[in-house]
């Protein structure tokens, strides 16, 4: 007979594929948070002066703050004293200067992720930044990016080739006092990914990083600054995993855009963080601040998440919609299963004259997993003619999960034009059993089901990226069709 | 090609169906008529393999295999097809797509090599046509803001598509214009071969002036109370079921 609802349930997680971990010998600093740390980190990473200060005036900060408690969210306090701040894996000198002095075994990591470094294999037209632990351990295709003018780089290593730059821009977007983990990572932020596209160009290929955790009780703080001068045009990609581990790790990132006059920015996530096991044990705490500021006139940035990992994920990707005419977009596919929670949702602030924003949210909630969905729309009175389109959709599989919307609007502009729609559903029984009336497993049934739910937000996604987020939802379709 | 006997089938503890007997040879079509709560979407539930159905007594041979014991999936790979009286909409999901999966479940069910896109359309294209739709109606979402008619019409694509041996349509009829029904009926009767058969649910007589049954059944309080040919149906027609429910109880 048909599929059960608990089979449904069963259908749609996956076991974690990459749960393995690297034996590697590492530089790691004990577990604790003090100014003697952040000195240590600042001079092991060779970084311009400005710098030290930056840190401490954000671990000051933090120290005043404290950990929000606003999020549909639940977990035990953190101890920060109990987290090693900086993990490296060891290496001669100044790190490698190809390929061929990377540790084999990274290498290898990378390979079974399906992320071969070696710029041989990798696909065209693609460039890689291989973040692994607290260092990026891999660039490709820099010197072809070179030749366009674009930077793409470790951010520790833009801090001392282009000080100015990063110095220019850094904390511009989110303030070293922002939030809680924002000022965190602002005082330990270790490594993460550089790009500079000067005026007028298009960048000639996809960037993205590879953020991998491998140390144990090791924090990840990644950094990520995006600029895209007047004129020009980037997509980035990111993607995330770890090892299974039974305790919680804390990855803490920030990530600031900028996009200038008419300069526009696409980003783009596969979060696959260990989610922790069917009982809820283990698993990364995501709590992750990212922001774009479309500073300039006709700017445009377009924020696309695919979440399936995490025990928890606290994330809004925002745009800051400064310039006139600047457009922001958020297109979200958020999956939660056995125990995990996801808070998470956009916030668009319309400042400049003629701001346009669109949000699309899917959540797909099922076992026992909470997903919330959480936005604001603020639009500040010189935002003559602002408008938003809202839609939020859930879809519950089974009746021990939870779907939550909270949308905040705020508008102080009567010119501005702002819709929310938002659905509820469930996958049925009527429909699982049409699609095994027609010759489909059950489990392929709600593959497509739940690719038809999410088709919004995948056609968003570049090419590579949306075959790998489907294959994560457990999906074997191309669902490219129609 | 099916066979059943002695059918019993309880939902929950109330038992609806009460020992049915049926025989449906390749290429028959078959009528099944009753007024409502007889027992006639039970049959095609149990039949196609839906849950919350027990069958307490009885067998259902399909193609000398036992039917009962089949995963619905399954049955539908070795070629049984539901029209169903209520199509399901599925957001998202393009007819085109879920007609492609569908279809090549079936193949590699069968050993057969799947069909690629190029060769996919081709057929599609061609069904569509035979079936006079329009070709926009491949790429919607499976059933979404369709009319009845339309849904129905849809069903009908599928079965043509897929191409399965025993075909059970549930009350294709209701909520069909006269001229929806005639596309319906036309649409049928372009799949009509010598080794594909048809049971056909259905309160009204008015579909069976279209689709021409060999055999016709009444079903009445779980039981199938009289057979015979397509003259029983005008027969039901003036008399209407109180006739045979009242012979049943005396």
């Amino acid at each position: 007979m048909s599929a059960s609802a608990k089979e449904i349930e069963q259908l749609i997680g996956k076991e974690y594929k990459q749960g393995f971990v690297t034996e590697l010998e590492a530089d790691t600093f004990p577990p604790g948070l003090d100014e003697g740390v952040i000195y240590k980190l600042w001079k092991i990473k060779n970084e311009p002066e400005f710098m030290l200060e930056y840190r401490l005036k954000a671990f000051r900060h933090w120290q005043t703050m404290k950990s929000p408690e606003w999020a549909f969210v639940k977990f035990e306090p953190i101890d920060y004293q109990a987290v090693s701040y900086y993990s490296a894996p060891k290496r001669k000198e100044d790190g490698p200067k190809s390929l061929d002095e990377i540790d084999p075994q990274i290498l290898e990591a990378y390979k079974k992720l399906g992320i071969p470094l070696d710029e041989q294999e990798r696909l065209a037209g693609v460039a890689v930044d291989a973040v692994f632990d607290s260092v990026s351990v891999a660039t490709t295709f820099k010197s072809k990016l070179k030749e366009a003018g674009v930077i793409f780089c470790p951010i520790s290593e833009a801090l001392r080739e282009y000080p100015e730059l990063v110095q220019q821009y850094l904390g511009s977007v989110v303030p070293t006092g922002d939030n809680f983990f924002a000022a965190l990572n602002s005082a330990v932020f270790t490594d993460g990914s550089f790009v500079y596209i000067p005026k007028g160009v298009r960048c000639p290929m996809e960037l993205s990083t590879y953020f991998r955790i491998n140390a144990a009780n090791t924090g990840q703080f990644e950094r990520t600054l995006i600029i895209a001068d007047e004129g020009s045009h980037v997509s980035y990609l990111e993607g995330c995993t770890a090892p299974m581990r039974d305790e919680n790790q804390l990855h803490a990132a920030v990530v600031e855009l900028i996009a200038l006059d008419n300069a526009e920015i696409k980003y783009s996530t596969v979060q696959n963080w260990y989610p922790g096991d069917k009982d809820g044990k283990g698993g990364i705490y995501n709590f992750v601040t990212k922001r774009a500021d479309c500073r300039g006139e006709n700017s445009k940035v377009s924020w696309t998440q695919v979440e399936t990992g995490s025990a928890i994920t606290w994330k809004y990707p925002s745009c800051v919609l400064t310039g006139n005419n600047s457009i922001g977009e958020f297109y979200s596919v958020a999956l939660t299963n056995n125990y995990q929670q996801a808070d998470t949702g956009t916030k668009m602030i319309h400042i400049g004259k003629n701001t346009r924003s669109t949000i699309i949210s899917k959540g797909i909630s099922a076992g026992h997993a909470q997903n919330t969905y959480r936005g604001l729309v603020k639009v500040l009175k010189g935002a003559e003619n602002a408008r938003n389109y809202t839609q939020c959709d859930s879809l519950l599989v089974g009746d021990k999960c939870g779907a939550h919307t909270f949308p905040y609007v705020e508008v102080k502009q009567p010119s501005a034009q702002v819709e929310h729609e938002a659905t509820t559903s469930k996958i049925s029984e009527d429909q699982l059993f049409f699609c095994q009336q027609r010759g489909l497993s059950a489990e392929d049934a709600v593959s497509m089901i739940v690719n038809g739910f999410c088709k919004e937000v995948f056609k968003e996604l570049p090419m590579e990226f949306a075959v790998e987020a489907q294959a994560l939802l457990g999906l074997s379709l191309e669902g490219s069709v129609g | 090609m099916l066979s059943i006997e002695n059918l019993h089938v309880s939902v929950g503890d109330k038992p609806i169906l009460k020992g049915i007997n049926l025989q449906v040879k390749p290429g028959e079509i078959h009528a099944i008529m009753g007024p409502n709560g007889s027992g006639k979407s039970t049959l095609s539930h149990v039949l196609s393999g839906k849950s919350g159905y027990t069958v307490t007594e009885g067998k259902i041979t399909y193609e000398s295999k036992d039917l009962t014991e089949m995963a619905p999936e399954i049955r539908a790979r070795e070629g049984v097809f539901l029209a169903f009286q209520y199509p399901v909409e599925i957001p998202g999901v393009s007819n085109i797509y879920l007609l492609k999966a569908a279809l090549n479940s079936i193949r590699k069910h069968q050993g057969l090599p799947e069909v690629d896109a190029m060769d996919f359309l081709t057929l599609i294209k061609e069904k569509v046509r035979l079936l006079e739709m329009d070709e926009k109606f491949l790429y919607r979402a499976v059933n979404e803001g369709f009319s009845g008619g339309e849904k129905k019409r849809n069903e009908i694509l599928q079965m043509a598509v897929l191409e399965p041996k025993l075909c059970i349509l549930d009350e294709t009829d209701s909520g069909l214009d006269i001229d929806a029904l005639k596309v319906v009926a036309e649409g049928v009767n372009s799949i009509r071969s010598p080794d594909r058969s048809f049971v056909m649910i259905t309160h009204y007589q008015r579909l069976l002036d279209y689709i021409k049954p060999d055999f016709v059944h009444v079903l009445a309080h779980g039981q199938i109370v009289k057979s015979g040919g397509p003259e029983l149906a005008l027969e039901l027609e003036d008399k209407g079921y109180s006739w045979v429910e009242d012979k049943k109880a005396a």
